[in-house]
């Protein structure tokens, strides 16, 4: 699925979505009505401290201007941009901002809802598709957190045992199936019109201010302790203040 | 424990490099003598269920230590990362435990949370619930904040603060380093095999300290604190961070736009480190690397003030 398939399937019209460098902004209306705000990434770009500031410049200004128009993200990224100039400027700082207010625009009621529709790998998909209260996915969503043949380098595990893996457990292999699995991916919707249809529900119904992330990969099998590890923790933590 | 061996024991953090220091020894001497009570440790056996599948062993405490304790008899909550197992990185079990204290503390609105960082990111065996676990963390240190909880990160371990770990630390109240502490998101290694040694050559230490090290995050701003190199430095740093630090609100994400936007703007043509601290205003920027502690730390003060309002 393209992008234009998704903004023609989306929204009205769009004049005021513009794109450049690999970084999506802008403002549309939903074709079941209600304006929205707009930012993301496109072409499989990596994100770095260009890209990345522009991001949350826009999603900054959107909260200043202080409407509850949703902010949608729409995803196909590369990975954080792997370069010495991006380290040397210290690019955690920019893509942790770019979550930062992602996620503040939705501790403040501010629905925010991604749309991973290709690629997206390693601190981008942190930053971008992780970081709303909603994530969704489509046909042609390819995340990744680092290639098979690249984690065999790095895990020093062979190439054959990885792929081996890959197919009988959802936790380190790449792909949209086992991010749902993990409760990552809200749901996977097979094409346009059922993603339009399931905005208009989510949007309809109460904003759930509890990240419920940990619960639904526990239900689904993808995350086995994480839910029941953290639910333990609390209650020290908790009871201990 | 009586007053002789509590004294023993604050003597002792004076002489302890947090870097060669284990993540239990680092605790042992970091919090007032005596007082650390841990949260689902060893003996609760919660070890990763993922890692078996790769034939590689468990650690009882799957590498994050988390619980409660004193910091000059205050309460504080603190996790340690242990960076000789798995290189301190985010797994199932290990992430959820910072999710859970970090969760704890906002919602019962204190006590605040020290995070000893030592970690490459997220471990690939667990790949895909390792990346949700930095996601989660990330959302729960900024719901904490907002509750007024204050999250302080410490980074000097031999792992760094690389991957998710540079994430979770970016949205933290206030952060120090040490000279040995480095942060960044791609390692060097990871930098090098995927652009060349062209674009980085990993193996040039000096080129590391440059770019990732404790000396440059401090005059880049990156962190507050540099700091030296033993237990008690840290310590001292996290007292100090722990009563400046800031709440999170809209002007402070409004402040830190326009302080990464300055920086782009001033530094954004800069080829190497050297370039950075000489547009900052060093006069001799070829000497820094080789400074000790306490004439870097009065350097760092005259040129570059830390902020506590733009985090």
């Amino acid at each position: 699925m393209t992008l234009d398939d998704l903004l023609d399937g989306l929204f009205l019209q769009r004049p005021n979505i513009t794109r450049e460098g690999g970084v999506l902004t802008g403002q549309a209306t939903l074709k079941g009505g209600g304006a929205v705000e707009i930012v993301g990434v496109y072409d499989a770009t990596p994100l770095g401290v260009d890209e990345a500031i522009r991001l949350s410049r826009h999603v900054l200004d959107a909260l200043m201007r202080g409407s509850d128009d949703p902010i949608f993200v729409f995803v196909d990224s590369g990975s954080q941009r792997m370069s010495k100039r991006d380290e040397l400027l210290g690019v955690n700082e920019f893509l942790g901002h770019l979550a930062k207010c992602l996620i503040w625009a939705d501790m403040q009621g501010r629905r925010t809802l991604a749309v991973l529709y290709g690629s997206s790998l390693a601190g981008a998909i942190i930053v971008t598709a992780l970081a709303t209260g909603t994530l969704l996915a489509v046909p042609g969503a390819k995340p990744e957190v680092m290639d098979l043949p690249s984690m065999s380098k790095v895990t020093k595990l062979p190439l054959a045992v990885l792929e081996e893996k890959a197919k009988s457990t959802a936790v380190f292999a790449p792909g949209v199936d086992n991010m749902v699995k993990t409760g990552s991916v809200l749901e996977v919707c097979k094409d346009v019109p059922a993603l339009a249809e399931k905005i208009a529900i989510l949007l309809g119904t109460s904003r759930d201010p509890n990240d419920n992330r940990g619960l639904l990969g526990r239900e689904r099998g993808g995350r086995p302790k994480a839910a029941d590890i953290a639910r333990r923790i609390y209650d020290l933590a908790h009871s201990a203040s | 424990m009586n007053a002789d061996k509590i004294h023993a024991l604050e003597a002792q953090a004076h002489e302890i490099s947090w870097f060669e220091a284990t993540a239990r020894q680092r605790l042992r001497w970091f919090v007032d003598a005596g007082s650390f009570e841990e949260f689902l440790g060893p003996a609760a056996r919660e070890m990763s269920p993922h890692l078996p599948d790769f034939n590689l062993p468990e650690a009882f405490d799957d590498g994050m230590i988390v619980g409660r304790a004193k910091l000059d008899s205050k309460p504080v909550l603190i996790a340690a990362q242990e960076g000789q197992f798995m290189g301190g990185a985010f797994g199932e079990v290990h992430g959820a435990k910072l999710t859970g204290l970090l969760r704890g503390a906002r919602d019962a609105k204190g006590p605040h949370v020290v995070i000893l960082f030592d970690t490459g990111g997220v471990r690939l065996q667990e790949a895909n619930v390792g990346e949700l676990a930095i996601a989660e963390i990330m959302r729960a240190v900024l719901e904490a904040r907002a509750a007024g909880v204050k999250v302080v990160g410490l980074i000097g371990g031999r792992a760094g603060c690389f991957g998710g770990g540079s994430l979770v630390a970016a949205c933290c109240s206030a952060l120090a380093i040490s000279e040995q502490g480095r942060i960044g998101i791609s390692g060097p290694e990871v930098i090098e095999t995927n652009r060349g040694v062209e674009e980085f050559d990993s193996k040039d230490r000096a080129l590391v300290w440059r770019t990732m090290g404790g000396k440059h995050r401090r005059l880049l701003g990156g962190v507050e604190l540099f700091v030296g190199a033993s237990i008690q430095d840290f310590r001292d740093a996290a007292r100090s961070l722990l009563a400046q630090a800031p709440s999170l609100n809209l002007d402070v994400l409004k402040a830190e736009q326009a302080r990464l936007e300055d920086r782009l703007e001033r530094f954004g043509s800069c080829a190497d480190g050297l370039d950075v601290w000489k547009a900052l205003g060093a006069k001799d920027p070829a000497v820094i690397p080789g400074m000790a502690a306490d004439a870097f730390i009065h350097l760092a003060d005259t040129i570059r003030r830390p902020r506590y309002d733009a985090r």
